[in-house]
C-alpha cells in the first residue's frame, strides 16, 4: 500500500460570502499520521476537510499535499479519498463493485475486481458479504465498506469526515480502535473529522482544536488535555472545573490569581501563554475534576478551595462531588474508587487541594458551550 | 347504524364513482364485437370479430399508427433528454433562481396546445425560409415539426417527473465517486443515470402515451403525416363504425396487459428484496432460493390469465364465422321489415278510408291528422328508422327494406354509412 504523505495547509481562507468559515489555518501534517480536528458543529472543520479533498477552492492560501501545491487540481485527480459523514455508499451496487468502484473507473477487469474485493473484505472482516447490497448491511459494516471502498482507491491520504456519528456507543467505542488499527496497517495519513474528543483523544497522533473557523491549538492529544492554549481548549476537551479572576502575581511559571469566589490560588501558567501574561490581566483558571482530592478540614492556602457540597453520586470508577461553584456552574470532583469507605457530604463545607501543577491558568475567553 | 350507513354511502359512492370512469370503455369494448353496422351494445346481434379484421385492413389507420409511433418515438427521446437537463439545471442553479426558473420551465404546460401547435408552425417556417430552404424541406417535414411541437410541453411533464426523484438523490454520491477518481461523465453514467432509471421510464412512458393521444398541437404541424388521433377524428367527421371500437378495445386491452406487467414486476422486486434478506451469505454468493413466480403475486396470475384469455380469443377469432348468425338476423330483420310495411300499409288504408269518410262527412275541412310517413321528417325519429338504413346499405338492400327510408325527409343523410356506400 502506497505510503503515507504529509498534507500541509498555508495561511489558509474561506469564505461564502461574508461569512468567513476558516480563517488563516497553518497545519503541517506529517506523513503517516493519524491527524484530527476537533470541534463543535460548524466550526469549520468540514470546510477544511473539504478543501483538502478538493471540493472547494480556498479563498485564500494553499493547500499542499506531499509538497504539492493542490490549487486548481479536482478531487478526481488529488492522492485522497474521502470516507462521508452518510459514507455515501452507492445504493444500487453491490458491495464488491462498491469497494471495487474505483478500479471500474481505470477499467479494470470484472475478475480483478472481485479478487480484490475479496482481499478488502477479509480486511475489514466482512468475508463473503460481496453480494449484499449496502441496505442489505449493518450499519458497523457499511462504516468498513466505505473504508474499504477508499481504500481500494490507494490513496496517500485518507479523509473521514465524523463516519463513526452515527453508530451507537458501543460500536463507536470498536470501530475507534479498528480504524486505528486499520491506520497503522496500512500506514497512510489519515485526517480525521470529529466533535468528540474522546475519539479524537484516543485515536489521533495530533489534534488540531477548532472554534468558529480558528484553530486554537495543535498539538497531541496529552499536551491538549494537560497544557490547552486558551479557554476554548480547556473547555471542549474532557470535563474542566473553571475558576474566573484576575492575575494578582507572576512567579515564574506560575502566577497567584485571585478568584472571584474562592481566594487567592495559585497555579501553572501554560505553556503558550507563559510570559504573555502580566499582574492584572483577567484570567482563567482550570482544574480538572480527577485533579482534585479532599483536604483536612481546617486546611487553608494558596492551592485549598473550600465549597458547598450540593449533591453527590457513584458511577463506579469514581464518586461524583458536586459543589456550589461561580456563575450558577457547579464544580465537579472526582476521586478514584479504591474501594475506601466514602462518606455523604451533602450540605456540609468540603476543602478541597490540588497540586499546582495540575491547575492551568490561560488568558480569560470564550468557554465551550455546554 | 350511522357507520354502517356511511360505509355503504361510500362504497355506492365507489360504484358510481368507477361506473363513471370505466363504464364507456366497458361500453365500447363491447360493441367492437357486436355486428351492428353502428357501434352498439344493445340490441345484441352477433359476436362478430370482423371489425379487428376492418381495422387491419384499414390503411389510413394503420399509417396513423406507423406515424403515431414513429413521432410518439422521437419525442421520448426528445423530452426525456430535455427533461432531464431541464431537472439536472434545476438542482443546480442559484437559489435565488430557482422559482423563476421553475415557472418558466413549466409554462408550456399551462400554454394551450393549439398555441404551442400554431407557433411551431410559424417559428420554424421562418427558420426555413431564412435558410433559404424549399417546402420539402427537413425543418417542415410534418413528423420533425410534430415531435419539436409536442416536446415543448411534454419535456416539462418529464422533467417535473425527473425532478421528483432527483430531489432524492445525495450529491454526495456524486462527491464519492468523483473522489474514487471517476471524472464528472463516468460519475453521470454510473451513478446519477442508474439512480434516475426509474423515473426516465416513468417519464417515457408519459411522454409516449402524452405524445400518442395529442391532438390539438399535433393537428397544425402533422404536415404529411398524419398521427393516429388525426386519422380518427378524420373518420369520425364521417361517421363511426365499430372498427373504432376495436382499435379502443386493443389500447384498453395492452394498458391493462401493461399495468398488470408492470404490477407483477414491482411485486416480484419486493418478494426478491424479502428473499435475499432472509438469505445466509453463501446463499446470496451461489444461488439463493428465489420464490417461484407466482407466490403471493397476483398481479403475475392475473397477467398470466389475461394472456391466456387473449390467446384463445384470437385462437377462437381466427376459426370462428358469425355468417349464420348474422343471416339469421338480416333474415329476421327482413321479417320484421316486412311486418312493418304490411303494418304501416295497413294504417294507410285505413287512414285513408277514415279521410275518405271525414271528407265526405265535414266537406274541406283540413283538421285531418297527416299521415305520419309524409311529413317532413318522414320516419327519421320513429326509433327503428336508421335501423332499417343501415342494414340496408350495409348488406346491399333488398327493395321491400329500403320503403320505409326512402319516404323519410332526409333519406339516408343521417345514416352514418351513407357515405361509405355511395
Amino acid at each position: 500500500m502506497s505510503a503515507g504523505v504529509g498534507v500541509d495547509l498555508e495561511n489558509l481562507w474561506i469564505r461564502f460570502g461574508d461569512f468567513v468559515a476558516v480563517r488563516d489555518a497553518n497545519v503541517n501534517i506529517n506523513g503517516g499520521d493519524f491527524f484530527s480536528f476537533l470541534g463543535p458543529s460548524g466550526c469549520g472543520k468540514t470546510t477544511i476537510l473539504r478543501a483538502v479533498s478538493g471540493f472547494l477552492e480556498p479563498s485564500e492560501g494553499n493547500v499542499l499535499i506531499g509538497g504539492k501545491n493542490m490549487r486548481g487540481i479536482g478531487p478526481n485527480k488529488r492522492p485522497t479519498a474521502l470516507i462521508f459523514q452518510n459514507l455515501a455508499l452507492f445504493p444500487l451496487m453491490k458491495v464488491w463493485e462498491n469497494i471495487t468502484f474505483s478500479m471500474e473507473i481505470k477499467g479494470a477487469s470484472s475478475a480483478e475486481r472481485r479478487k480484490r474485493a475479496d482481499e478488502l473484505l477479509d480486511m475489514i472482516a466482512l468475508p463473503g458479504q460481496g453480494d449484499k447490497l449496502p441496505s442489505e448491511l449493518s450499519g458497523g459494516q457499511r462504516q468498513r465498506v466505505a473504508i474499504a471502498r477508499a481504500l481500494c482507491a490507494e490513496p496517500h491520504v485518507l479523509l473521514l469526515d465524523e463516519p463513526l456519528s452515527a453508530l451507537d456507543l458501543k460500536l463507536r467505542q470498536h470501530m475507534r480502535t479498528e480504524l486505528r488499527e486499520i491506520q497503522q496497517r496500512v500506514g497512510i495519513t489519515f485526517i480525521y473529522i470529529t466533535h468528540d474528543q474522546g475519539e479524537a483523544l484516543t485515536m489521533s497522533d495530533n489534534i488540531a482544536v477548532m472554534r468558529a473557523g480558528v484553530i486554537d491549538q495543535i498539538a497531541d492529544g496529552k499536551t491538549i488535555y494537560n497544557d490547552p492554549n486558551t479557554a476554548f481548549a480547556a473547555s471542549f476537551v474532557g470535563e474542566n472545573n473553571v475558576f474566573r479572576g484576575k492575575i494578582k502575581q507572576v512567579m515564574g511559571t506560575e502566577a497567584l490569581i485571585s478568584t472571584n469566589r474562592s481566594g487567592d490560588l495559585v497555579a501553572r501558567i501554560s505553556t503558550a501563554n507563559q510570559g504573555k501574561m502580566k499582574e492584572g490581566d483577567s484570567a482563567m483558571m482550570f482544574i480538572r475534576p480527577e485533579a482534585f482530592a479532599i483536604a483536612p478540614k481546617a486546611a487553608s492556602g494558596d492551592h485549598f478551595v473550600t465549597a458547598r457540597v450540593n449533591h453527590e453520586e457513584f458511577e463506579g470508577n469514581v464518586f461524583n462531588i458536586f459543589t456550589e461553584g461561580e456563575g450558577g456552574k457547579e464544580i465537579k470532583v472526582s476521586i478514584p474508587n479504591h474501594g475506601q469507605s466514602f462518606e455523604d457530604h451533602t450540605g456540609q463545607n468540603i476543602t478541597l487541594e490540588y497540586k499546582t501543577d495540575n491547575a492551568v491558568i490561560v488568558p480569560a475567553g470564550e468557554l465551550a458551550a455546554e | 347504524m350511522n357507520n354502517s350507513f356511511l360505509r355503504i354511502s361510500i362504497w355506492v359512492y365507489l360504484a358510481i364513482f368507477f361506473l363513471y370512469l370505466l363504464g364507456p370503455l366497458v361500453i365500447m369494448s363491447i360493441t367492437a364485437f357486436n355486428s351492428s353496422g353502428f357501434p352498439r351494445m344493445s340490441p345484441w346481434e352477433c359476436l362478430t370479430f370482423q371489425w379487428f379484421g376492418e381495422l387491419f385492413q384499414d390503411q389510413r389507420i394503420l399509417n396513423g399508427i406507423k406515424n403515431s409511433l414513429i413521432i410518439g418515438i422521437g419525442t421520448v427521446i426528445l423530452s426525456v433528454a430535455m427533461g432531464l437537463a431541464g431537472a439536472l439545471m434545476l438542482t443546480q442553479i442559484w437559489p435565488k433562481l430557482r422559482a423563476t426558473y421553475y415557472t418558466v420551465i413549466i409554462a408550456p404546460i399551462l400554454i394551450p396546445g393549439v398555441v404551442l401547435g400554431i407557433s411551431t408552425l410559424v417559428f420554424w417556417d421562418r427558420i426555413n425560409r431564412m435558410l433559404g430552404l424549399g417546402a420539402d424541406s427537413f425543418l417542415s417535414n410534418g413528423i420533425f415539426l410534430t415531435v419539436i411541437g409536442q416536446s415543448t410541453f411534454i419535456a416539462s411533464y418529464c422533467m417535473l417527473v425527473l425532478v421528483a426523484r432527483l430531489q432524492r438523490y445525495d450529491v454526495a454520491l456524486t462527491e464519492a465517486a468523483l473522489d474514487l477518481g471517476a471524472s464528472h461523465a463516468q460519475a453521470f453514467r454510473k451513478i446519477l443515470l442508474p439512480f434516475m432509471r426509474p423515473a426516465i421510464a416513468s417519464a417515457a412512458v408519459l411522454a409516449f402515451l402524452a405524445s400518442f393521444e395529442n391532438y390539438n398541437t399535433t393537428t397544425f404541424t402533422f404536415g404529411e403525416y398524419p398521427t393516429l388521433t388525426i386519422e380518427l377524428a378524420q373518420k369520425v367527421r364521417y361517421g363511426i363504425t365499430p372498427a373504432i371500437s376495436a382499435l379502443a378495445f386493443i389500447i384498453v386491452a395492452l394498458t391493462v396487459f401493461f399495468a398488470l406487467l408492470n404490477e407483477a414486476k414491482l411485486k416480484r422486486q419486493e418478494l426478491v428484496a424479502a428473499a435475499r434478506k432472509n438469505a445466509t451469505v453463501e446463499e446470496l454468493a451461489g444461488k439463493i432460493k428465489l420464490p417461484s413466480f407466482f407466490t403471493g403475486n397476483i398481479a403475475a396470475v392475473l397477467l398470466v390469465a389475461f394472456a391466456v384469455v387473449t390467446i384463445t380469443v384470437i385462437g377462437t377469432a381466427a376459426t370462428y364465422s358469425p355468417a349464420q348468425c348474422i343471416a339469421d338476423v338480416r333474415e329476421q330483420k327482413q321479417l320484421e321489415a316486412e311486418q312493418r310495411i304490411q303494418e304501416l300499409r295497413k294504417q294507410r288504408e285505413e287512414r285513408r278510408k277514415q279521410q275518405e269518410a271525414e271528407k265526405a262527412g265535414q266537406g274541406d275541412a283540413q283538421t285531418a291528422p297527416k299521415p305520419s310517413n309524409n311529413s317532413g321528417f318522414g320516419n327519421v325519429f320513429a326509433p327503428n328508422s336508421l335501423d332499417g338504413s343501415e342494414n340496408e346499405s350495409n348488406e346491399g338492400a333488398s327493395e321491400t327494406e329500403s320503403e320505409p327510408s326512402n319516404n323519410s325527409g332526409f333519406g339516408g343523410v343521417f345514416d352514418p354509412n351513407s357515405l361509405k356506400s355511395d
